[in-house]
């Protein structure tokens, strides 16, 4: 860019331009430099520390001890949670995944035409999305609970139940419990990213379909879905990435328990970093899942573009 | 053509019901937090008592209530200040390393939350900003950066170079340009990184979690997500609801006073699928 316009400067009638240009790309650096610093010391110098920790011995409390690479990530295969900690993220994330994109999008077309109904619905849908992650998680381990929850006692008292719900005593019931949650506070979110990619298609392509004589389920098939998949590529990410990096909602409903069957990735870092009180195995998980988000996104990104060429 | 009222009755009840669900805990939250439970400050019938033991909770509730507002406020300080500047830079000068610092700083969004707070735990330990309010806002800041340059970058971009030419030839210099003609005319841009970056710092809990060492530093959520089993004998959900009400409200009030005009920005097109 820059050595393309010196070039096209460098008429001799235009001697007094590179002076100008200079002073103007000064001013531009200074602006910038607010920014440079910042990403420098907040982002780049912690990417580099993390690499530098992941190959160390370092503590919480007493700091760096030296190198020692590799033996954090060789420590990584035989911590006991790690597996099922890792499959234990997976399946809340397709579970999650399929749910909140088939409910987005389902909302989405419920909710396509504008008129009054249809704003009172998607307001409805979407005002859970405001609150944040962690008083949402709040707001549903009391929801979660036998003494003032508004399923468990009602039940109870009618007598159609003998003992409380244990919404969060099972593993399994604890990880659809948390997916309830969080199909809840998002699913109005995806709804919005799915109802903009809707309302980008120009209603000849679907009056086009209903002059072949399409039914409705052909026309979302071959027409809408089709048409849809850049908006549905970056529901995707989001909702895969998010999940992927879930923590907030664990560490507030149920900590891990019963037995540890319910620990996040994010949480086994967490527990390394300040229970375990191992800053370098935590920095060495830590990049194992920055690898894996990077691996994910490029292929995801590759989806994308692709999407957008079709 | 129309289908009738009685022909539409099944969607609209189905529809409603739909959004009844997605309605009712946050309905039920707001009761639970007025509604009694035996062995709490509230022990029956309906009343603030939950609020009250918020009131006197640990620290506080104005403790905490106040380290959320510091944080949150210094976050969108601190957010704004870089990103002016740096959007203006994007926009309008070409200099060497732009498109490099650019990718950079969209690279933030890449990495995950968990893998740079360990290291920005060390990192503030060392250079004295470890459990404190601003070292919290300062990384707050970062993460809305990639956001937030963006924004701005693309909202400068959009205002006409003529105006600024012509201020130009009365002699403005480019701070009086930016002062003078872009910030006004960037205005809607400034406001949405303002309240993403507030919201954003208002609910986080994980890098309070890690930063944060001392409870009376402790932002709303992380404080209500602590304290809530420390109350002696029985749990106390009233209050934990009552919380859960404090937290949302200011969400809830910048979502209804700014639904009307995000709602109609998203829908005319901004981002086309």
């Amino acid at each position: 860019m820059a050595v393309r316009d010196l070039r096209s400067e460098a008429a001799p009638a235009a001697t007094r331009m590179p002076g100008w240009r200079r002073t103007r790309r000064r001013i531009g650096m200074l602006y910038a430099l607010p920014t440079a610093i910042y990403v420098a010391v907040f982002f780049v110098v912690p990417l580099l520390l993390v690499v530098r920790m992941s190959a160390g011995n370092w503590t919480l409390l007493g700091g760096d001890r030296g190198l020692n690479f590799p033996k954090n990530f060789t420590a990584i295969g035989s911590n006991t949670l790690f597996w099922p900690a890792v499959a234990f993220t997976i399946e809340y994330t397709v579970i999650v995944t399929i749910l909140l994109i088939g409910l987005g999008l389902g909302l989405a077309l419920l909710v396509q035409e504008s008129g009054r109904w249809s704003g009172f619905l998607r307001t409805s849908f979407l005002l859970p999305a405001a609150i944040g992650l962690a008083t949402a998680s709040l707001l549903f381990w009391g929801f979660y609970s036998p003494t003032i929850g508004p399923i468990s006692p009602p039940l109870e008292k009618l007598g159609l139940i003998h003992e409380p719900i244990q919404f969060l005593g099972t593993s399994l019931s604890a990880l659809l419990s948390t997916v309830f949650l969080i199909v809840w506070k998002y699913a109005g979110f995806y709804m919005l990213i799915l109802l903009v990619g809707l309302q980008a298609i120009p209603s000849e392509v679907y009056e086009a379909a209903a002059i072949d004589g399409a039914t409705r389920w052909q026309t979302l098939r071959r027409v809408t879905l089709p048409l849809l998949r850049p908006s549905l590529a970056l529901a995707l990410i989001l909702c895969i990435t998010g999940s992927l990096l879930a923590f907030d909602q664990f560490y507030i409903l149920t900590k891990g328990a019963p037995d540890n069957t319910t620990v996040t990735v994010v949480q086994l870092i967490y527990r390394e970093a300040f229970q375990r009180q191992n800053l370098g195995t935590a920095a060495a998980l830590s990049i194992i899942v920055l690898a894996v988000l990077l691996v994910i996104n490029a292929v995801q990104f590759r989806g994308l573009r692709s999407a957008d060429s079709a | 053509m129309r289908p009738t009222l009685a022909e539409r009755t099944p969607f609209y009840v189905l529809t409603g019901g739909l959004a009844l669900m997605f309605l009712f805990p946050l309905i039920w939250s707001a009761i639970a937090s007025v509604s009694g439970q035996p062995g709490t400050a509230q022990p029956s019938g309906y009343g603030l008592g939950n609020y009250v033991t918020l009131l006197k909770y640990g620290s506080g509730l104005p403790t905490y209530l106040s380290n959320s507002v510091i944080v949150s406020v210094l976050t969108v300080v601190v957010t704004l200040a870089v990103s002016v500047f740096g959007g203006y830079a994007f926009a309008r000068f070409t200099f060497p390393g732009r498109n490099a610092l650019f990718l950079l700083t969209l690279g933030i969004l890449m990495v995950p939350y968990a893998t740079l707070l360990i290291p920005l735990y060390v990192l503030l330990h060392n250079i004295g900003l470890q459990n404190s309010l601003l070292g919290l806002a300062l990384v707050l800041a970062m993460f809305q950066l990639p956001f937030a340059i963006f924004m701005m970058r693309i909202s400068f971009e959009a205002v006409p170079r003529e105006i600024e030419e012509s201020a130009l030839v009365d002699g403005a210099g480019s701070f009086g340009i930016l002062r003078r003609i872009m910030l006004p005319a960037a205005r809607p841009g400034i406001i949405t990184v303002a309240l993403f970056a507030f919201l954003a710092a208002w609910n986080d809990f994980i890098a309070p979690l890690i930063l944060l060492a001392d409870e009376k530093k402790a932002p709303l959520p992380l404080a209500i997500a602590t304290l809530r089993q420390q109350t002696m004998g029985v749990i106390d959900y009233g209050a934990t609801e009552a919380g859960v009400v404090v937290m949302a409200i200011p969400c809830l009030v910048l979502f209804f006073l700014l639904q009307g005009h995000y709602v109609r920005g998203f829908m005319s097109g901004a981002v086309k699928g």
